[in-house]
């Protein structure tokens, strides 16, 4: 008989082992993610949309991003998929500060990608590159730019409200690996917020390249 | 206990060949390569996320169970943008005769 008194600490009721109950959160997870891709997916189709029809204008509007700032934004959100996937190798090895030490560091890393993207933006808007009434183009092909530039704020805009909230669930998984709450049987959230952030570092790998990279080789 | 451990040397591994395949798709981009340019970025990517995948996110050591729900996301996607291109690139092919109505 599996009573619930001899279920370990922990231990659900509604599963046999630890074994099973780790698997369905991962299981679990991966479902919500393909949510998310299916999400991202059809922001990804209507950018792919506009640029088969509008190729030159997404080139200039290219050229009008920071590649230095969008490639040291990339290497640090890789960085912080590092610290993330070390906080799960500490729970699972069952290091109680490690693993709040990683954490801290995801969302310090977390917190200087969200900064250099203010400075992006501050950019755009003093560049008159928001589109809407004050979007101001002298170039050729202005509704197309605006159009990029359109997609350019939807896609890391909603990038960077999914990095918010995983900094947010971060901080909650931190205390409570502060408190203990780990073990390493037991760390299903650990390991379930780091497929969140590394779901989120995945989007960023594709978005650099269409926004950032794209049409730079074209001469304008 | 069957959980697979990743050792640390083969994350700071996977780091650090995201971090170059990073550095070699910056330099790609300002090359004249024509086509091969969107090919060779959108390649690079899939490789990262590959990577990020199957060693961040540990689906190389997962269940089949899981394996199959990962694939069929990506295979849904590849759906969503293959049929809705098949549209939007062949719309310019039909030449419609006598008046549209």
């Amino acid at each position: 008989m599996q009573g619930e008194s001899s279920h370990a600490w922990g231990l659900q009721h509604h599963f046999d082992s630890f074994d099973q109950q780790r698997e369905a959160s991962f299981l679990g997870m991966w479902v919500f993610l393909v949510t998310e891709i299916m999400f991202f997916g059809g922001v990804f189709t209507a950018y792919i949309v506009y640029r088969s029809s509008q190729g030159a204008a997404f080139a200039l509007g290219s050229h009008e991003l920071d590649i230095g700032l969008g490639a040291i934004n990339t290497a640090v959100l890789i960085g912080s998929s590092l610290t993330m996937a070390l906080a799960v190798w500490a729970a699972q090895t069952g290091r109680r500060k490690a693993i709040v030490v990683f954490l801290l560091a995801t969302i310090a890393l977390g917190g200087v990608f969200l900064g250099i993207k203010v400075v992006e933006y501050s950019a755009k808007f003093e560049h008159h590159l928001v589109p809407g009434p004050n979007f101001h183009w002298d170039g050729p092909e202005a509704p197309g730019v605006e159009m990029f530039f359109n997609l350019y704020f939807l896609m890391t805009g909603l990038h960077a409200l999914h990095m918010v909230i995983g900094m947010g669930i971060l901080l909650v998984v931190a205390v409570l690996a502060w408190r203990g709450a780990f073990s390493p049987e037991n760390h299903n959230l650990v390991e379930g917020i780091g497929l969140y952030w590394h779901f989120v570092d995945i989007v960023w790998i594709f978005l650099f390249p269409l926004l950032y990279l794209l049409g730079r080789n074209i001469q304008v | 206990m069957s959980e697979h451990i990743t050792p640390v040397r083969t994350y700071l591994v996977i780091f650090m060949a995201l971090m170059v395949l990073t550095a070699i798709t910056v330099a790609v981009a300002f090359m004249h390569l024509g086509p091969l340019n969107d090919i060779v970025a959108m390649g690079i990517a899939v490789t990262k996320a590959c990577l990020v995948i199957l060693f961040f996110m540990h689906v190389r050591q997962s269940s089949r169970l899981t394996k199959v729900v990962v694939l069929a996301g990506f295979l849904w996607l590849l759906f969503l943008i293959g049929f809705t291109m098949s549209d939007y690139l062949t719309r310019g092919m039909i030449m419609l005769q006598g008046p549209v109505g």
